[in-house]
C-alpha cells in the first residue's frame, strides 16, 4: 500500500543504495526542507481559499469563482499580485526590526512543524518533550508581532501589537493547562506516545467530561492565540485598520498573512493530535468489522480530515460571534477560563489516577 | 531525523521568506514620493511619534502572567509522572495550586484584574 511511511522508506533505501551515506543524508535534509516549504505554500493557498469559500457559504453568496474552477486559483493570483507590489518601509521606521519581524514569524511557524505527526510513522522529529516544545516555540511568535508593531512607526501598529501581546500571553495559560490534562492522562510528552495511547478510542471520548471541558477551553484559547475572530482585537479592521501589519505591504505582508494561516493549521493539528487521536482511525471498542473498515482509510487522510474539521470550526466562529472588547477578552481569560482550566486539570488527574477512563 | 531537522526547518523558513522578498524586489521598480513613506493615519499627515509613553491597561496582567507561566512550566514534569505517583502527588499539587490561587484571589481583590 502506498502510504507516506512507505514513500519515505523507499526514498531512504534508494538513496542509501545508490550514494554514500553522507550524500544520502544531505539529500534527505534538502528533501525535508523542500517538502516543508511546499507544504507551507500549499497550505497557505488552500486555507485562504477555504476561508473565503466558508465565509461565502455562511453569508449565502458565491465567494471567489472567476479564476479557475470554483475559484481555486484565486489565491495563486493574489499571491502573484502581492509579489508584484512594492514593499514599502515607512519613513522613520526601525528598518532592521521592520525587516526582521516577518522572518521571525515565519521561522516560528516553520519550527513548530517538527514534532507534528502527519501520518503513521511520518514525523520530522519525534521529540520526547514534544508537547513542551510545541508550547515553548508557539509562544515565541508574539515576539515577531510586537517587533512588527513597534518598528512600524505607526500608532495603529503599536496599539495592535500591544493588544496582541496581552491576548496571546494571557490565553497561553489556559491553552497550556488544557494541553496538560491530556499529558496527565497519557503520562508522556511525546506526540507519538500520545497518539498511540488513543488506539482504543480518542481522549475526547475516553475521558468523559473533563476531556470535553479541556477541549472547549483549548479551542477558545487557540482561537485567541491565533488572533482570529471573535478575538481579533489585534487587527480589528474597523478600529485599528490592520493592527500590527498596517504598514506592511507586498511580500512582507504576504508572509504575515501566510504565517497566520499556517498557525491556524498548526494549532488545529495539535488539537486533533491531543484530543482526536491524530492519525489514529476511529475505533469503537469491540466492533471488529467496523474497526477493520476504518483501518483501510489511510492515516494521512484521518489526520488531515480531523485538522480541516477543526479549522472549519474556527472559521465558523468568525461568522457566529461578534468581536469582544479587549477588557472583556481579558476578563474572560482571567476570571473564567483560568480558574476553570486549573480546576479541570485537577479533576482530570483524579480521573487518571483512579483509572476512571476507558 | 534528529535535532538537525530544526536547523533544516530554520534554513527552509529563511530561504522561503528571503526568496519571496528578493523576487519581489527584482520584479518591482518602485518610485520615490515624499507622501509614500508616511505612516498611515486616516489619510491626514501623521502627528507626533508613536514611540512615547502610553497607558497600558494590562500592565498588571503581565505580572500575574509571569507567576502563572512559571507555575505551568513547573507542572509539566508533574503531569508526566502523576499517573504513576498516585494520590500523594495529586494532594501535593492541590496544596501548591491552593497557595497560588489564594495569591490570585488577593490580586483580584486588590483590583489588579480590573481594566484601568
Amino acid at each position: 500500500m502506498l502510504s507516506l511511511e512507505n514513500i519515505t522508506r523507499i526514498i531512504h533505501e534508494w538513496l542509501n543504495s545508490h550514494f554514500n551515506p553522507a550524500i544520502a543524508l544531505d539529500t534527505e535534509f534538502v528533501l525535508v526542507g523542500v517538502a516543508s516549504i511546499t507544504l507551507f505554500a500549499l497550505l497557505g493557498l488552500s486555507l485562504v481559499w477555504m476561508e473565503r469559500k466558508v465565509a461565502a457559504v455562511m453569508q449565502i453568496r458565491l465567494g471567489p469563482n472567476r479564476v479557475g474552477p470554483k475559484g481555486i486559483f484565486q489565491t495563486t493570483a493574489d499571491t502573484l499580485k502581492l509579489l508584484m507590489k512594492e514593499g514599502l518601509v515607512p519613513d522613520g521606521a526601525d528598518k532592521f526590526l521592520f525587516n526582521l519581524a516577518p522572518f521571525i514569524v515565519m521561522i516560528v511557524a516553520m519550527l513548530i512543524l517538527a514534532p507534528i505527526a502527519f501520518a503513521k510513522n511520518f514525523q520530522i522529529w519525534d521529540i520526547n518533550i514534544g508537547v513542551l516544545y510545541l508550547s515553548a516555540i508557539s509562544s515565541l511568535s508574539v515576539i515577531g508581532i510586537l517587533m512588527a508593531g513597534w518598528a512600524s512607526n505607526s500608532k495603529y501598529s503599536l496599539l495592535g501589537a500591544m493588544r496582541s501581546g496581552a491576548q496571546i500571553v494571557s490565553y497561553e495559560l489556559s491553552a497550556g493547562l488544557s494541553v496538560l490534562s491530556i499529558v496527565v492522562l497519557t503520562g508522556s510528552l511525546s506526540i507519538k506516545d500520545i497518539i498511540l495511547s488513543q488506539q482504543n478510542g480518542w481522549w475526547i471520548f475516553k475521558a468523559h467530561i473533563p476531556a470535553l471541558i479541556s477541549f472547549i477551553i483549548f479551542i477558545i484559547a487557540v482561537t485567541a492565540e491565533t488572533n482570529r475572530a471573535p478575538f481579533d482585537m489585534a487587527e480589528a479592521e474597523s478600529e485599528l485598520t490592520a493592527g500590527f501589519h498596517t504598514e506592511y505591504s507586498g511580500m512582507r505582508f504576504a508572509l504575515f498573512f501566510l504565517a497566520e494561516y499556517i498557525n491556524i493549521f498548526i494549532v488545529c493539528a495539535i488539537g486533533a493530535t491531543l484530543f482526536f487521536g491524530g492519525w489514529m482511525p476511529l475505533h469503537i471498542g469491540s466492533w471488529q468489522a467496523f474497526n477493520h473498515i476504518m483501518d483501510y482509510i489511510p492515516s494521512s487522510i484521518w489526520f488531515l480530515g480531523k485538522t480541516i474539521g477543526l479549522i472549519f470550526l474556527i472559521m465558523w466562529f468568525r461568522w457566529t460571534f461578534p468581536r469582544l472588547r479587549i477588557d472583556q477578552l481579558l476578563n474572560l481569560e482571567w476570571k473564567y477560563l483560568l480558574p476553570i482550566s486549573m480546576f479541570n486539570l485537577l479533576l482530570t488527574s483524579l480521573v487518571a489516577i483512579m483509572g476512571w477512563y476507558f | 531525523m534528529g535535532p538537525a531537522s530544526l536547523i533544516i526547518l530554520f534554513l527552509a523558513a529563511i530561504t522561503f521568506s528571503a526568496g519571496g522578498i528578493l523576487i519581489s524586489r527584482i520584479l518591482v521598480k518602485g518610485t520615490k514620493n515624499p507622501q509614500k513613506g508616511q505612516p498611515y493615519e486616516c489619510g491626514i499627515p501623521a502627528t507626533g511619534s508613536p514611540w512615547n509613553q502610553f497607558n497600558v491597561g494590562y500592565y498588571l496582567f503581565a505580572l500575574i502572567f509571569l507567576i502563572f507561566d512559571v507555575e505551568l512550566v513547573f507542572m509539566y514534569p508533574w503531569a508526566v509522572e502523576v499517573k504513576q505517583l498516585g494520590l500523594p502527588a495529586l494532594i501535593e499539587i492541590v496544596v501548591f495550586l491552593f497557595i497560588l490561587f489564594m495569591g490570585f484571589l488577593y490580586a483580584h481583590k486588590k483590583g489588579a484584574l480590573k481594566w484601568m
